[in-house]
Parts: C-alpha cells; structure tokens; sequence
C-alpha cells in the first residue's frame, strides 16, 4: 500500500479492499453458493404431498424407470439457496439501471398484487368464455387505451415479447402484400442502426434486409431511403425515436415515401416511453407498431422476462390480424379463435392461447395509475432526466449528436477516450465499482464504442447526481494517471470480470457429476 | 403522481443546467402537429385504492379454477405452487432485474439458468437445454426452424396427436419462414400415420406425447423411422409434470425436446405468461435458439456464469440469427427451476403418481356414466371420451352446477369432426368430491 510521507495510508484502492481475506473464504453478507446439485439432497424433498392412492401398473413400458437426475431442497435451504443468489444480482429497485434501450423503470407493486388476484391468475385459457369475461373486459380496456396512445385503430393482443411483436406486424404486412397480388415484394429497409431483433425478424419472415443510411445527425438519410424504396421493397422498419435517441424529425415525410412506393411502415415501439401521452404513431404514418408492455408499461423484466408485445395496426391490416380476436356482443365477450367468418383473413396464431394476460393485468393497472395527464408527464421526465444526464456528462464525455435535445437517452461515443487506452467496457465495468449498473455499450452499432444511457422518469434528481458525478469521476481517472481502476474492473461486484471467450470456446452448458471445477470440459459441439 | 420522482423545482433546475426554456424545447423534434398540445381522450392519473377497486371488480367477474371442481387441461393445468416460489420470485433482485448483459453483477440470474437448463436436460433426457423460450407453442415453432437448418431440408410433419394451437403457431412461424408443413389430421391414435407421412423430404417429425387426447405414447418406433430417413424427431409435451412418470423423449429418441413448463411453478394466467422448455443433442447446440448460459471462470478463476454462443442470436448474427428471440421467460423459468428444486427427484415423482391416480379415479368415474366412452387407452393425467351429444353443450349445461367440466375439442379445432370429444384433466388439485360433482353433472347434462 502506497504511503504519505507523513504516515498516514492514501485512499485505498479497490484492489486493496478485497485483499483483505478472510479466514474460511466468506465474504460477509455476499456468500459463496454451490449449485443445487452440489447441495446433496438427491433423496430429499421440501414438499410433503399425500401418497398416490394408483400404481402406474397400467402404463406398462411407459414408466420411466432410469434416474432422472433432480436434487431436492428442503424450504429452508430452499429459501437461503435464492436469496444468496439474489443477493448477487443488481436491480432497479437497488440503484439507477440506465440500459440505454431498455427502459428499466420502476415497477409498481401494486401491479404484481393485482396480477395474483384469483380471478386472473388462477383462470384457464380455455375455460369457458362466460366464466371470464372479467378477463376479456381488461383485455378490452387495455386495448382501448393501447390504441387511444397511438392513435391506431386496432391492435393484436398476443404477441409475447416485442421481437414476437414484430414477427406478427410484418406477418401481417406480408399478409396484405400478398391479398393485394404483391406478393414479390421481398424487401425490407431497415437503418443501421435498428435493433438486431429488425433484421432477425425479417430474415424470420424470408425478406431480404436492407439498410438505409444514416445522415450526420444521427437520422435517416431521405435521399437513400428514396432511392432504395422500389417496387420489391415490402416495408420499412423503424424506431422513432430512434436508437440513438433522437427522434427522426422527417418521419411524415418518410411515411410518404414509403407509402407512395406501396411499402408498410412498421415502427419499432421500443422507445415508445420517450413519446407516450404526447405523440401518436398513428399521426406519424405508421402502418404497424409493436409496444413492449415491459418497457413503457412497467411490467417487470425478471432478469430477461417474461415480456409482452402487442401490435397495434392500420385499417390496411387490421383484417389479417392473428387469431385469437376479442370480440363483443350482446352475450358480452367473446374470442375468435378459428381464421374463419370475421378472421377469415387472420394470417394465422401467434401463440396458444390469449397472449401474456399477467403482464395486461400490470399494464393496464400502470396505465389507470397514471392516466393521461401522468403518461404525458412519463414521457416528459424521461426526457428531461436523460437531457440533464447529456448535460452535465457532455464537460468530461463526447456526445454522439452535440446538437440538439435528445429524447429519453442520451448517446455518446468512445472518442473522449481516444489515447488513454481505456475502453467503453472498462468504463463500463468500472461503473460497477460506483453502485450503477452499466449503460448499454457498443449498440447502436453507428457509433464507435456506444454508450447509450436510458434514465428513465422514475430517476429521482438525487439519483441522477450521483450517477454523472461518478461518471465524472471515472472519465478523469481515465485521463489521469488512474487507469487501473478500469481496466481491472470490477473489483467490488460478487465476481471479478468474467472470461467470456472461455465459456463460448468450451461451451458448458450444463453441470454434470463431477465437473465442479473451474476450467470447463470441452463439449463436443459442431 | 406517485411514481415520478421529479419536483417542479427539480425540473425547473435541471432545465436551466440543460439550458432549455421549457420541456417543450426539448421536443422541438418531433413535427409541430404531432406533439397534441391537448391531453387525450382517457381518465387522469387514480390513486392506488381506486385502481385496485376496479382491478378487483374485473377479477370477481372471472370464475377462477379454484374456485369448485375443475377439469380444463390440453395444455394448461392447474397445479398447487408452494407459497415459497412467489414469494422468491418477488424478491426485487430477481423481479427488477434486466437480462444479464452485465454478469459481475448477474451471477444470481445467470447461476439460476444454469441450473435450469440442467434440470429440463435431466427432465427431458437431453444433453443441452436453453435458458427457456415464451411458451411451449412457439418452442415448437423454433423447434422445427431448427431441424430445418439442422437437416437443409424444408418439409415438417405435425403428428394429428399435436395440440392443435401448437399445429396452427407452427404452422403460422415456421412456414412464414418457407417452410412445407404437413399437419396430419386430428388423430387419437397418430402412430401409423406419421411414420407413413415421413420420406426423403422430411426435415423433421413433431409428436406430441402425452398428446392432446391425454394418449402417452413410446415414440421410438417414430424415432427409428424418422432417423432411418434422415430427419429429426421432436417430441413435444404440454404438461411438464408428466416427465416425473414417464419415459423421456431422450430416451425415446427424441432429437429436440419442446415442452410447456407452465404446471411446474407457474400460474394458470389465463393463456400466460408461461415459460417453453428447449432441449436437444448436444451436437446442434449451435443450431439452437435462445439464450444459453454457460459456465466461466473470472479474473481469480472462481467458478461464474455467462450468457454465451451469442454469436447464434439476433444482437450479434443480426439476420443470420438461429432466431429473432431476445426477451424470454426468464422469471418463470425461475418460478419453475425453485418449484423444481422443492420438487426435487423424489416430489417430482410422487406428484406425478398423484396426478395419475387422480386421473384413474377421474377415468373410472366417467367410465361408468353410461353413453360416455374412454377413447384415451394409455394416458398421464388427461383423457378424452365421447359424449353423446356436442361436448361444447355437455360443458354449457354442466356450469350450471358449478361444474367447469373440461375442454371441448371442438374450441381448439371445429374443422376435426370431433364435436362429442371432451378433454377432462385431473391434477393433485382434484378431489374425489370434485370428480363426483363432475359426474353427477356429466349424468344430469347427457340426459
């Protein structure tokens, strides 16, 4: 440990702090958890149920007879097992979770309460439709408000995450094209800087992707969106705002051009948090649009779902919407559940079942909370606190898009770090060090070493300053002479940086007896 | 408003720091005549009593499961969760976490997957599992995209025993993306009708077993014939807890596994959200959607988790992703793999021996209600009978008696000619008074 000359220790270096070992390997509160099949309950249970009153006599060669290979944890261990685990994850209810795209907002408990109600939780997707028309009166509520938001005047329920979201819009795009005699549109335009699931989902659907280029201030470049928009061009996808969080200022004039060429306008919702209550797509020209119910409407993300993804769609493509569709009439409501009569244009089933009716129940529940006058003070904050955030940064870091407000995240790019050696993942690795969790990095992909910073609107100020002065912090120790602070990090988080190159070389994707060692067995893989 | 934490102070400092005049600046952006200078048409902001009033209104207007004797199952079932499962899957690390992208400070979700993929490899006797999929159906939908890059070859055969919403999101996914899909007509027996449908064009089989009639089946005479001509086997399960009694695809030869893990941690909700389970040999895995998480060293060499083989998945491969899956079910992956954990081996079997003496005791009791036949020979928890007349009638009039006696088949395919079929479930839940109650209905409905 480095000394003043006058005795007394400097500051201590995180590297110091986990020096101090103790004597058996714990760490304090953080504790070291074997998995569960390392616990050793093979014949144990935390279950006590009744003896079964049949032998399995009648199933013959059925039954399986081999092990299965599942431990067993009594409550006890049960409980302190996930709760040790827990205890190693951060989360928004911990500190500010800015993932730049991710819209990681609080999330009301009332919503979780109202979802345990029996009445939603405990109901069967086909039990009889007079036996829940509670649940399709939600589901005709939530809809209403979903298209009141976007100004669209209808929308497809079942989708189950966003991506599955897009998959419906463009299958019922790809429906219409192909109702019109337009079926050899194989094209479909997306910017670059568009989400991954945009080009997996068109792949998905067997269009070819192509890109539109992107203007200096971060918009799409009319100019070459007019000159890919053809006769074999089926849509465009776009986010708006955009991934680099500005809003794409021509975007009427961009559904002219799409729609003039016969192409659909599908939008990305995923940044729909930065315009809810204020704007609706429907105003803007948007044919389809999908809307995460996990992002905008806060239900949860549970470290990487469940989501929801509703589409709500133009009076073009209502008719091909996927089955089931709610109805009403004068027994109450009703489900369309066969491509027949009414859907008889429906392009097909998303899903078995009604969609993601828990995630509704905490959407809708977000939604009364705050009603229009709140949902329009939502999108407000969420701008206003990631415009503060690129204000106070933007002294010490680069801004991608200096001019002018961003929406609900700000962007800034790697060059404020050029010569320094430090790179977007130590900075973000050392943010870990601070408390926060690391904004998104290296997405969008426009920008070189991208860090896209999401606050959100329910940052309160206090929180935002603590942030950008540890930001501030970090980017002059990355200028000075304090590099090993990021470079080594995280020196404070449960584990140090994880070799990730390791995991994909020798992939190991199960636990197996005898393999609790640290250098992986290789898997024989193709 | 209770959840925005900004004060009209802080908003008016932060605007000066911003050097704004006003919010309105900051949307100077966004087309004059889109920023709605107006509120829209819907209610202002509700405190947290008046919303739960109106949330509660619209649960008591639902009659839940359990709410009397219960019989719905084909592909949902209620089963008993222990308190202990909610309780930790509320805990705000897990809840209000996002996908792990970050995993210093994810090793609580990623250590969780981990053990989950484990468990669904042990559960369906397969090498490789992923970190889950949205529900059993669309599961099955990637399950045959993936035999499609796995064999090059363009043509699916869905068993008539498949779920018929199953069927129709296959058909609807993975013909979209070219896809032939050749589904079989509804079948009690399906067997002889897959392995004749299976040729030199086949990229894949999907059967379903215990299938939609509640029929169990041992699928390795479909396995050899699909293997003998050079295509996959999937085997699909709608009711997770059946892994507890019976053979496992893997053992039956199974090439991927799909299932829907809904029974085992997981509400009824209504249609979901539910969690699929993926698994297959460990020679495709990189063929496989989803996420995986494997295992890792960190700098110190202790034993982590990481999200790993991206390189597969759409924020990578971009349109040359195996799938364009990003958000899962991660969260009921949880609520399954604890469920599991209290399981364990040992509950995992007694519950599916409950759950099968239950549905004897249900079988027997509909079998002597006269015009009723068992068509189900063989079956896990769920049969199917003919009644005399529509089932669809036979479940209206049972209501009446506050009975919910099970799924017409006739709501999941009117196009089968099987309108007198009737789907009835039995879980641990089902008490023999219920099953009295449902045959006194049943007798009192068919006269």
């Amino acid at each position: 440990m480095a000394m003043q000359n006058i005795g007394r220790p400097t500051q201590p270096r995180a590297a110091d702090l986990e020096n101090h070992a103790s004597l058996t390997g714990g760490r304090g509160l953080l504790q070291d958890e074997p998995l569960i099949f390392e616990l050793g309950g093979w014949d144990k249970t935390g279950v006590d149920l009744e003896p079964a009153e049949h032998d399995a006599s009648d199933l013959g060669d059925l039954v399986r007879a081999e092990p299965i290979g599942l431990p067993g944890l009594s409550e006890p261990e049960t409980l302190r097992h996930y709760v040790r685990l827990s205890q190693k994850n951060h989360a928004i209810d911990l500190a500010l979770y800015p993932l730049g795209s991710c819209t990681m907002k609080h999330n009301p408990r009332l919503n979780e309460k109202a979802a345990r109600l029996a009445g939603f939780a405990d109901l069967h997707p086909l039990q009889p439709v007079s036996t829940a028309q509670g649940a399709l009166a939600l589901m005709d509520r939530l809809a209403h408000w979903l298209k009141t938001l976007t100004g669209m005047p209808a929308v497809a329920l079942t989708p189950k995450a966003g991506a599955h979201g897009e998959l419906c819009g463009l299958l019922a795009i790809k429906a219409a094209h192909d109702d019109a005699g337009q079926g050899h549109r194989r094209t479909v335009l997306t910017p670059t800087s568009a989400h991954g699931t945009n080009p997996a989902t068109a792949a998905f659907v067997g269009y070819q992707v192509a890109e539109i280029a992107q203007t200096a201030d971060g918009r799409i470049d009319l100019a070459d969106l007019a000159a890919k928009l053809g006769p074999e061009v089926a849509a465009i996808m776009v986010t708006n705002p955009n991934t680099c969080g500005l809003f794409e200022r021509d975007i009427v004039e961009i559904a002219r051009l799409t729609h003039a060429a016969g192409a659909y306008f599908y939008a990305d919702g995923a940044n729909f948090n930065a315009v809810v209550g204020r704007v609706k797509p429907g105003d803007l020209g948007v044919d389809a649009m999908h809307i995460n119910l996990h992002k905008t409407f806060s239900t949860p993300h549970g470290g990487g779902g469940p989501g929801a993804g509703p589409v709500v769609l133009s009076e073009a493509l209502a008719p091909f919407a996927p089955v089931p569709w709610l109805v009403s009439g004068p027994q109450g409501f009703g489900l369309i559940e066969e491509p027949a009569g009414e859907a008889a244009q429906a392009f097909g089933r998303m899903c078995a079942f009604q969609g993601q009716m828990g995630m509704f129940v905490r959407a809708y529940a977000y939604m009364r909370s705050h009603g229009a006058d709140g949902l329009r003070q939502v999108a407000e904050d969420a701008v206003l606190n990631a415009n503060y955030v690129k204000a106070r940064l933007q002294t010490a870091m680069t801004p991608a898009f200096p001019d002018g407000p961003c929406m609900h995240e700000a962007l800034f790019d790697d060059s404020w770090l050029e010569g320094t050696g430090v790179t977007t993942l130590d900075l973000a690795k050392a943010l870990i060090d601070e408390g926060f969790h690391p904004m998104t990095m290296y997405f969008p992909l426009v920008v070189h070493g991208a860090m896209l910073i999401e606050p959100t609107e329910t940052e309160p100020k206090r929180e935002l300053d603590r942030f950008c002065e540890a930001m501030l912090a970090l980017a002059k120790a990355a200028k000075g002479n304090d590099r090993e602070r990021l470079k080594g990090a995280p020196y404070l988080a449960p584990m140090r940086r994880l070799d990730e190159t390791l995991a994909a070389r020798k992939p190991r994707l199960t636990w197996r007896p005898g393999t609790t060692g640290v250098a992986p067995a290789p898997l024989a893989a193709e | 408003m209770r959840y925005l934490p900004l004060t009209p102070d802080d908003r008016a400092e932060m605007l000066s720091v911003i050097g704004a005049p006003d919010v309105e600046a900051l949307f100077r952006d966004v087309p004059e005549t889109a920023r709605n200078a107006k509120l829209f048409d819907l209610p202002l902001h509700a405190g947290e009593l008046a919303v739960e009033r109106e949330l509660a209104g619209l649960a008591a207007m639902n009659r839940p499961a359990g709410a009397g004797p219960f019989f719905c199952g084909a592909g949902a079932y209620r089963h008993h969760v222990p308190a202990s499962v909610d309780h930790l899957i509320q805990r705000s690390e897990f809840l209000t976490s996002y996908t792990p992208y970050q995993p210093e400070i994810a090793q609580g979700t990623l250590q969780v997957l981990f053990e989950f993929q484990t468990q669904v490899a042990a559960l369906t006797g397969l090498e490789v599992a992923n970190a889950s999929m949205y529900d059993g159906s669309t599961a099955c939908a990637e399950a045959v995209m993936m035999a499609q890059r796995v064999t090059r070859r363009e043509t699916a055969v869905l068993s008539g025993g498949l779920h018929p919403h199953y069927a129709a999101t296959t058909q609807t996914i993975a013909h979209a993306e070219g896809m032939q899909i050749r589904r079989l007509p509804a079948a009690i027996d399906a067997e002889a009708a897959v392995i004749e449908a299976i040729d030199a064009e086949t990229a894949c089989v999907v059967v379903q077993t215990p299938n939609v009639f509640g029929v169990a089946t041992d699928v390795t005479r479909i396995a050899q014939a699909a293997h003998a001509a050079g295509a996959l086997l999937i085997v699909v399960t709608a009711e997770a807890v059946s892994f507890g009694l019976l053979k496992s695809p893997g053992a039956m030869g199974a090439d991927i596994a799909v299932a829907e893990g809904q029974s085992i941690g997981n509400a009824l909700s209504y249609g979901g959200p539910y969690v699929g389970l993926f698994a297959a040999r460990e020679k495709h895995v990189r063929q496989m959607p989803g996420r995986l998480c494997g295992e890792t060293a960190d700098a110190e060499g202790r034993r982590g988790f990481v999200l790993t083989l991206s390189t597969r998945e759409q924020h990578i491969r971009r349109e040359k992703a195996t799938s364009n899956i990003c958000t899962n079910s991660g969260l009921c992956a949880l609520a399954f793999s604890i469920h599991l954990s209290l399981l364990g081996e040992t509950g995992l079997r007694q519950l599916a021996a409950l759950n099968h003496g239950r549905a004897r005791e249900l079988r027997d009791a509909v079998a002597a209600l006269p015009g009723v036949e068992v068509l189900t020979p063989r079956f896990f928890n769920e049969i199917a009978v003919r009644t005399p007349g529509a089932a669809a009638a036979l479940v209206e009039a049972c209501l009446a008696d506050g009975v919910v006696a099970g799924v017409p088949f006739s709501r999941l395919d009117p196009h089968a000619g099987m309108d007198d079929l009737l789907l009835l479930a039995a879980t641990e839940t089902t008490t023999s008074d219920d099953i009295a109650a449902l045959a006194a209905a049943l007798a009192k409905g068919i006269r």
